[in-house]
């Protein structure tokens, strides 16, 4: 299976998911299928080779999946008390289950100051020109000469999340909408 | 005291205390901006405090003085500026081959102007972050406030 194979599969399951959030009647799980759509947005960022955006995305889709959920969850109420047993044990589970799981990575990780992976070590040889001494970019801060030089296309992405939050902020909360709010 | 305005936002200290450090702080942010190629920093921190000092002078004085010289609208048209400035410097790179190809003279090391696009990069993120974020800010206290 190629990787144009999966991420095509991916968009579609995307576009299932855009479709069941606007089609189904109960808003909470409207908002959870939005959120089932960011998570794969961010898989389909990750096949492409883009690790950056990809953790943006997932950050940024958590931040508007629990305000989201916390906007929806006070209008139609969902009663916990009835289940609460059934809560609490599957929320052990899942805690026990992140702990091992935590426990049995640490013990791979490296030790500090000895990084395994050396994907560093072209952009700080060829980008500070510690090897030939002529610098790639001519930036004295390697930091920012890979995210605006190297990796610039990963700051377009994550320039354009941010630019569509602040677009759909204005398109939410703009004053015609409020208008017609206050005549009905 | 005779004017409207001190009756909204805070009392006449922070007032004072505000009128002369705000401008040192918009100063600060445009700093981290054009040496974000030399020092840590750059274009997203910058506008970050870019977009807190309009947010101070928004608590301070209250919004009305604030929107009164620079409304939401011209925000807007601010943050677009930031936003087609980022994409032509990357459609300029076709001048040379590719997407975002660094075109511009690389200059010396440690030189303000140097580094070739990373530093109006920096201006143009600043832009889109310092003018988004106050934006945003400024829509999400208008809502509030209308609702009252």
């Amino acid at each position: 299976m190629t990787v144009e194979t999966i991420i095509s599969f991916l968009i579609f399951l995307m576009i299932l998911g855009a479709v069941v959030a606007v089609e189904i009647k109960d808003l909470l799980s409207s908002v959870v299928s939005i959120g089932a759509v960011g998570v794969i947005l961010s898989l389909t960022f990750l096949l492409l080779q883009a690790p950056d955006l990809a953790i943006v995305q997932l950050v940024v889709e958590i931040l508007a999946l629990i305000i989201l959920i916390r906007a929806t969850v006070t209008r139609d109420s969902v009663n916990y008390s009835q289940r609460e047993i059934f809560v609490k044990v599957v929320t052990m589970i899942g805690v026990l289950v992140f702990l091992i799981s935590l426990v049995s990575v640490i013990k791979l990780l490296p030790p500090f100051g000895e990084p395994k992976l050396k994907v560093a070590s072209y952009y700080i040889n060829e980008g500070l020109g510690i090897k030939n001494n002529i610098s790639e970019t001519g930036a004295a801060n390697i930091v920012s000469s890979i995210i605006l030089d190297y990796r610039a296309y990963d700051t377009l992405g994550e320039a354009t999340v941010l630019f569509c939050a602040v677009l759909g902020v204005l398109a939410v909360m703009r004053k015609v909408g409020r208008k017609n709010e206050r005549e009905k | 005291m005779k004017e409207k305005n001190n009756n909204s936002g805070m009392t006449l200290i922070v007032k004072t205390i505000t009128r002369l450090t705000v401008g040192i702080i918009m100063l600060y942010g445009l700093y981290i901006t054009f040496h974000g190629h030399l020092t840590p920093g750059g274009g997203f921190a910058g506008g970050v405090i870019l977009a807190l000092s309009f947010i101070h002078l928004i608590l301070v004085f209250g919004k009305d003085f604030v929107i009164k010289k620079f409304s939401e609208k011209i925000a807007c048209v601010f943050e677009s500026i930031g936003a087609v400035l980022f994409l032509t410097i990357a459609v300029s790179g076709f001048l040379a081959g590719y997407f975002f190809i660094n075109i511009y003279g690389k200059g010396i090391p440690f030189n303000l102007f140097s580094a070739g696009i990373i530093l109006p990069c920096n201006l143009s993120i600043m832009l889109i972050v310092g003018f988004g974020l106050f934006c945003a800010f400024l829509t999400l206290l208008l809502f509030i406030s209308s609702k009252e």
